[in-house]
């Protein structure tokens, strides 16, 4: 089992790389990041340059890659522009833990995410236990009465809500919930943001400002998941040893929580182990409808003003994520199933 | 469905066996049996009806050029002093920001999100099936390469990967001419980037299949008959996984018009007059509250044909396998 981490791990590094690499270079072509630094952008054209030396703009497009990647303390760097490295460099590159520093704001990009993870992370945790409760239960009692009026009900919704675009739902949410129950003087629920500055942060406020955009991240899961679910379930029950286990006169409760659940649930695990890491960055549209001050927030605001070394701190902290969870959910299933081993 | 019992299917083959079907008439009377497919197709029938001929039902007077209007340049026509008017019977879905009528641009706009959802997905289908056709083809260092870059770009969650894909071709671009429309260049762009963000799911389905087809004995036939390399994928190979292709093509396009979407909602999409039903979302969330029309009426419509996608391509998914025996 260790070696088989070890060995993944080991295998993921390159993969990384190559991710890194691309991203990279379809960054270089965002356009001027200086100009877009909004009312900082210095007017003449010789402060321009000394900006762009600054932030080591200058240099070949391979050259800031190893920057970014390795840091650049080992050489002298040209700041004054006469041709002559005299500064020495003081970035020490993401492999030694430096992120670098956010064009628009000058803090260090590492910082900077750390403030939006746990805001992320509450929507998203939040989120997806509710998707894992639903989706099984609206399944299970899909598959144990399969074609009735409620499967079919379930079936023809699952396929809508599958197909609503994200905006949309989050509107209509906002619009029903939001809007009309505060027209009707039925108590509504807030829209924007976590929390009320008027009330201030109290638990209470976050619950509230979590209803909406957890039902709008949910509900599209939910379809496609609980269709999952009814499927794996149908097969399991239709399995020799549950039929056993009926004819020796268990329970249906037994019989469908005991033997056939677990069962069931094994592909489950897979599906949802590859999904949560991107879930941290999945919500970029119901971040911004939303207003909700996350990683997706964060990555748009950052886009507008080719903000490269943020965008690339974003972006690989959710491939590592990625990786890491691939190789979690692997060891999960061979824990969880004896039948598989890994080698 | 649950109606196709063991008796029926009895007779079916029975009545049959005289002469031998062709899977092609075995897929299409299985999609023909399959309710929710049917209803897919209906529901995209009146879209196309709706796009392709509620143009003529859209003209009015516009003031700001003082002249009677029709088609797209009825569309196009921004009345400021009508902007942002609940639907009426001049306006049957109302206007939107600067005073244009949202039902004429849901029509022009919906023919452009036809148009980058069908393009790209078939941008989609041609570069997954020559990326998992050639990786599974040659294997050996090829296939690494190739899969270890698609493993890279699928590990990056779509909608950044959409979003880079914007900004980095972004910029100014020529407007061009099609089918005596005037375009913004950037609708060819959205397709583009589209197309080639979305193929790495299909690289493998289609690498998977072709890993099996090419250790089959007419694969070798066709090599010892001296058939090239090229040859071998592109009608020997290929044309067997045509079924997945079907469907995720099918998928496909449904999401791309989603992707479309998401982009332009968020402002980085097809850009200037031309209208997407995407585009007419841009900030449209903004008036929530003031002018819920603004996006009830496109959302709605990529809803509906969202929605009449995915019940084709479940259809055409059962349809299709071959080892399928419902709906017979």
């Amino acid at each position: 089992m260790t070696n088989y981490i070890l060995r993944r791990l080991a295998q993921a590094i390159p993969q990384l790389f190559i991710i890194s690499i691309i991203l990279f270079v379809l960054m270089q072509a965002f356009g001027d990041p200086i100009s877009t630094l909004g009312g900082r952008v210095p007017a003449r054209p010789e402060d321009k340059a000394r900006l762009r030396r600054q932030l080591g703009l200058d240099q070949p497009t391979y050259m800031q890659y190893v920057t970014w990647l390795v840091g650049n303390d080992w050489q002298k760097i040209d700041m004054d522009g006469d041709g002559v490295p005299e500064t020495p460099g003081k970035r020490l590159g993401i492999l030694r833990g430096d992120w670098g520093n956010s064009l628009v704001t000058r803090k260090p990009v590492l910082e900077m995410i750390s403030e939006r993870v746990p805001n992320t992370l509450m929507l998203m945790v939040t989120a997806e236990v509710v998707i894992i409760i639903f989706s099984i239960a609206v399944g299970l009692y899909s598959a144990l009465r399969p074609y009735s009026l409620f499967d079919n009900l379930v079936t023809g919704l699952s396929f809508v809500g599958y197909s609503m675009p994200v905006f949309w739902l989050a509107l209509m949410l906002m619009y029903i919930f939001a809007v009309n129950f505060r027209r009707w003087g039925l108590p509504y629920l807030p829209t924007v943001g976590m929390y009320d500055p008027s009330v201030g942060k109290t638990p209470l406020e976050l619950i509230k400002h979590l209803v909406l955009p957890v039902t709008t991240l949910s509900v599209i899961s939910i379809a496609g998941y609980s269709r999952f679910v009814r499927s794996s379930v149908m097969e399991v029950l239709g399995q020799d040893y549950v039929r056993t286990a009926r004819a020796k006169g268990l329970k249906a409760f037994t019989v469908v929580f005991r033997h056939a659940l677990p069962n069931a649930a094994l592909p489950f695990i897979t599906i949802i182990g590859l999904d949560i890491p991107f879930l941290l960055g999945g919500a970029v549209v119901t971040e911004r409808i939303f207003a909700w001050p996350g990683m997706g927030r964060l990555f748009i605001d950052h886009t507008e003003r080719s903000d490269f070394p943020m965008l690339m701190g974003i972006l690989m902290l959710i491939a590592i994520t990625v990786v890491i969870f691939q190789i979690i959910t692997d060891v999960v299933y061979s824990l969880v199933d004896p039948r598989i081993r890994l080698k | 469905m649950a109606n196709s019992t063991p008796v029926s299917l009895i007779e079916d083959t029975v009545v049959k066996s005289s002469a031998p079907l062709s899977p092609l008439v075995l897929g299409v009377r299985r999609f023909r049996k399959h309710r929710m497919a049917m209803f897919g197709l209906g529901l995209l029938f009146f879209l196309v009806l709706y796009i392709s001929f509620a143009g003529f039902l859209s003209h009015g007077y516009c003031a700001p050029v003082k002249k009677e209007l029709a088609g797209e340049a009825w569309s196009d026509c921004n009345d400021t002093s009508l902007k942002l008017k609940p639907p009426s019977k001049e306006h049957i879905f109302g206007t939107d920001v600067i005073g244009r009528d949202i039902f004429a641009r849901t029509v022009y706009g919906g023919q452009i999100s036809f148009l980058i959802g069908i393009a790209a997905a078939i941008v989609e289908v041609i570069l997954g099936a020559l990326v998992g056709a050639v990786a599974a083809y040659y294997g050996g260092w090829v296939d690494n390469l190739l899969m270890r870059f698609t493993e890279a770009m699928l590990n990056i969650p779509p909608l950044f990967l959409l979003i880079i894909g914007a900004k980095f071709f972004g910029g100014s671009l020529p407007n061009v001419n099609i089918f005596g429309r005037e375009l913004t260049g950037s609708v060819f762009l959205i397709i583009v980037i589209i197309g080639a963000t979305s193929w790495g799911y299909l690289a493998r389905i289609v690498r998977a299949n072709i890993l099996s087809l090419r250790e089959r004995d007419y694969v070798s036939a066709a090599r010892a008959l001296g058939a090239s390399d090229r040859r071998i994928i592109l009608s020997h190979l290929l044309p067997n996984t045509t079924a997945p292709l079907i469907v995720s093509a099918t998928l496909g396009v449904a999401n791309a018009i989603l992707s479309e979407a998401y982009v332009s909602f968020l402002g980085l999409g097809v850009q200037g007059a031309t209208a997407t039903w995407g585009n007419m979302l841009d900030g449209a969330y903004r008036y929530l509250e003031s002018a819920p029309w603004l996006w009830f009426f496109p959302g709605t419509m990529i809803l509906l044909t969202v929605l009449g996608i995915n019940f084709l391509g479940d259809g055409l998914r059962d349809a299709l396998d071959p080892y399928s025996t419902k709906h017979l």
